[in-house]
């Protein structure tokens, strides 16, 4: 190995944590060899050329998100994350399996509440979730589908096992970043891609496009399906834009919409046109100011209204937040064996629930030693690391846990598995997540292959949330040789059609006359010389 | 205006659109071949090469040999920097007809031509390069130039050249069965969004290459190219007949759109490979016909003279 990874077994040692890349003892795994090998081809001004070249792609293709109110390039690392056959396999499965096991409980929470009756997780604790909407109690949707799209947060642990760390099945946000990354990373190291098959990403649009068409109403034939974003400032714009453009579908903000006699129709330039599908990538809160905030401008008044009637399907469903609660998450391996009746295939984090009085004195006697979350946050927000966090900051949290201790969760700290970074002139261990994104058409539960593997920049840190520092990198799934037959069309031999067409086709008489030119030219020199 | 600076003209236009379809193609295509195993990329490198009209030098040909092939080598008017170099030596032919900017911009890509690592990733950054620089200099040409007969003629060069290009792109898709899909032949001809905004929810193989082929507003398909030859060469010639054509090439150019345009069929995809050996050929014959009536006419005057 070049000396780009010298003194990577030190520094991969030193976090204790799982690498992804490296065995112990510097030797690659197996499903890294061709991406070693053709690292090993690479000096350290190549690396830096082309780490540079996809930072410029990625601006000029406007591949950026919003990061207080700057447009700033998703840096993408160069070294791709791997994930070999057999354990995407496992992956895969346990992502659908979660997806089938929230779809119910939200049908259920939203219905006749079973899940309560029978005792598996306390009534109270729904109703005081942040985001169960009343306003949506006792509906099925159009379609029949509330989480059509979902992104289940996967780490791996110092052991090398996959834990869930939480569900996003409200607007989960970065499958752009997915494509965008496989595009670039085909320019960026191109070496890496021959002998071995990746899984393609590319079909993403195209099958979110074919669930949301058949989650529309019932009795529309050729459904409208339109992206709702909430307009050019807000952080995932990029994604929204590149979504909407992949699937040739409109993308429209709320005051291009109108509902009218529980329809939706949006405005243009031949008149109102009806709107069967909403993608909606809006927050709940926003969504309709008739139910919910009353001041947002973002929404369309009428839209639930719409969907409770069953004029409009929404997706993802108005209410998910229950289901992403993150006190809720604590309670997920017991959903899935109540719903589906099968063991989960991917174990959760162990999590404290602090509204337990045994566990919150456990906890507050270590919050030094813990991580503790708002149960409603996300992009890493208000969450505390106790190893890191000053006296000042763990008094704060102390006084906050105990005033609301429903609004908060504690776990312990995961050293998040690691995998090589370019830092600087050489390769650095940096912890990553994955978040695989599946789609849910109603019939079946489709997983894309790989997902965004999100890493943090910083040495050390385990925050890979893109707006604090964190970057990505291009998530390859291997095909394991008998699940992707190869095929072999028989080859029609191409009859070479020479170009004919070229002038000056034989350039003889060029040639010709460049000489005679030539010819001329030295001829009216003698001539000047001669007077 | 002469014959000798109509002729450069046109081939500036042919040249330069032959430039920019190269360029695209070899751009979407290297990034499937660098996925394919070395024995299955060298024989797809050779067919690629010889659906863009060469034959390979030497025995062994790979992927480094394409490349040259196809973008570096300055010799064969094949290859993006062979283009470039012809167009660049017709404008300096025509240099007082042609608007400086259009000549400088072709200048300045003729020497920009060296400054590139011709490894495969620079060969991506290259095409990119060319693609601007292509698209410069025809933004150049309908800005600068008065679109009187000079620019019709290289109006035609660069619409005939199109369609050629585009039937070559549509015929590349038989070279790369494995894993060539019509997503990125929609990309080769930067059609993609285009064609999702048209199509709704109706993708598919046969879907693109009706897209490329017969599509009557997209300006890259075959149809819309073709008609706008037609339509350079109705206004070069506007003598109005009341029956059939003496022009040649109105009458193959014609002949061919109205073909393509009026064909009805069950399978398209059964009978690509043959509409695009058609539209290649009514290409070559269109623009010999066109030397013929425009840039050589001692050929043509002494054959009239022969019936009279």
């Amino acid at each position: 190995m070049s000396d780009l990874f010298q003194d990577y077994s030190e520094a991969a040692g030193r976090t204790g944590a799982y690498d992804e890349m490296f065995a112990p003892g510097q030797k690659a795994r197996q499903s890294y060899g061709q991406v070693a090998g053709a690292l090993r081809e690479l000096s350290l001004a190549d690396v830096s050329a082309r780490a540079d070249s996809m930072a410029r792609t990625f601006l000029d293709r406007g591949v950026t998100f919003d990061f207080a109110g700057e447009e700033r390039p998703f840096p993408l690392d160069i070294v791709p994350r791997v994930i070999p056959a057999d354990e995407w396999d496992v992956l895969e499965r346990g992502v659908a399996q979660r997806v089938r096991a929230l779809e119910a409980f939200l049908n259920d929470v939203y219905g006749k509440m079973t899940v309560v009756s029978d005792g598996v997780i306390p009534r109270q604790l729904i109703t005081t979730s942040a985001h169960f909407h009343r306003a949506v109690h006792g509906f099925e949707p159009a379609g029949g589908v509330r989480v059509h799209i979902s992104g289940i947060d996967v780490v791996r642990d110092a052991a090398g096992t996959f834990r869930v760390l939480e569900d996003n099945v409200r607007v989960p946000s970065g499958v752009s970043y997915v494509l965008e990354n496989r595009r670039a990373m085909a320019k960026g190291l191109p070496e890496a891609f021959g002998q071995q098959l990746i899984r393609p990403v590319e079909e993403y649009p195209r099958r979110l496009l074919s669930a949301l068409r058949k989650t529309a109403p019932s009795g529309v034939d050729d459904p409208t399906v339109v992206v709702l974003t909430p307009g050019v400032f807000n952080s995932a714009y990029f994604e929204h834009t590149l979504l909407a453009g992949l699937m040739g579908v409109e993308l429209v903000e709320g005051r291009d919409l109108i509902c009218r006699g529980n329809r939706v129709y949006m405005r243009t330039t031949a008149g109102e046109q009806r709107v069967d599908v909403i993608y909606k990538r809006i927050d709940d809160d926003f969504l309709d100011p008739l139910q919910f905030r009353s001041d947002s401008m973002l929404g369309c008044p009428g839209l639930v209204n719409a969907a409770r009637a069953g004029g409009v399907t929404i997706a993802n469903a108005v209410g998910n937040g229950v289901a992403d609660d993150k006190l809720v998450y604590s309670y997920v391996p017991d959903l899935i064996r109540y719903y589906l009746g099968e063991e989960p295939v991917i174990a959760n984090v162990d999590t404290f629930r602090l509204e337990e009085k045994e566990a919150r004195e456990h906890v507050l006697d270590r919050l030094d030693e813990l991580v503790v979350k708002p149960v409603d946050g996300s992009g890493g927000k208000g969450l505390v690391i106790g190893p890191d966090a000053s006296k000042e900051e763990l008094e704060a949290l102390r006084k906050r846990v105990i005033a609301d201790p429903r609004g908060w969760i504690a776990q312990p700290v995961l050293q998040l598995s690691t995998v090589p970074t370019l830092s600087g002139d050489k390769f650095g261990p940096r912890h990553v997540d994955l978040r695989p994104f599946a789609v849910n058409d109603g019939d079946d539960v489709w997983v894309l292959p790989g997902g965004l593997t999100r890493v943090a920049l910083k040495e050390g840190s385990l925050i890979v949330n893109s707006s604090q520092g964190g970057g990505s990198k291009d998530t390859w799934v291997l095909a394991g040789s008998p699940q992707v037959p190869v095929e072999r069309l028989p080859q029609q031999s191409i009859t070479v059609r020479e170009r004919v067409s070229v002038w000056p086709v034989e350039s003889n008489w060029r040639d010709r006359q460049s000489e005679q030119q030539q010819q001329q030219i030295s001829d009216a020199q003698e001539v000047t010389a001669n007077a | 205006m002469l014959s000798r600076i109509a002729e450069s003209l046109f081939w500036i236009g042919r040249y330069v659109e032959r430039a920019d379809g190269t360029a695209r193609i070899l751009d979407v295509h290297l990034e499937r071949l660098n996925h394919l195993p070395t024995e299955e990329r060298r024989s797809v490198a050779r067919e690629l090469l010889g659906v863009m009209g060469a034959r390979p030098q030497s025995e062994d040909f790979g992927l480094e040999e394409l490349l040259h092939a196809l973008a570096y080598d300055k010799h064969s008017a094949t290859s993006i920097a062979g283009s470039l170099g012809a167009a660049r030596e017709n404008a300096r032919r025509a240099r007082e007809t042609v608007s400086s900017g259009l000549w400088e911009s072709l200048n300045t890509t003729y020497y920009g031509l060296n400054q590139h690592r011709k490894d495969v990733v620079g060969t991506y950054r290259f095409c990119h390069w060319v693609l601007e620089r292509t698209a410069m200099v025809s933004g150049l040409a309908d800005t600068t130039v008065s679109h009187d007969d000079s620019w019709l003629f290289l109006a035609l060069g660069r619409s005939l050249e199109r369609a050629d290009m585009t039937a070559r792109m549509l015929s590349t898709r038989d070279v790369l069965s494995a894993g060539m899909s019509w997503v990125n032949m929609l990309r080769c001809a930067g059609a993609y969004e285009s064609f999702l905004r048209t199509r709704r929810a109706a993708f598919g193989d046969q879907h693109a290459a009706e897209f490329l082929l017969l599509d009557r507003l997209f300006p890259r398909s075959i149809v819309y190219a073709l008609s706008d030859a037609d339509e350079c060469l109705a206004k070069l010639d506007p003598s109005a007949q009341r029956v059939g054509f003496i022009n040649d090439a109105r009458r193959i150019v014609g002949q061919a759109r109205t073909f393509l345009e009026f064909h009805r069929t069950d399978d398209l995809m059964s009978e690509l490979p043959e509409h695009m050996e058609r539209v290649q050929k009514a290409v070559a014959q269109a623009s010999d016909a066109i030397s013929r009536k425009y840039f050589n006419q001692a050929d043509e005057l002494a054959w009239v003279g022969e019936v009279s």
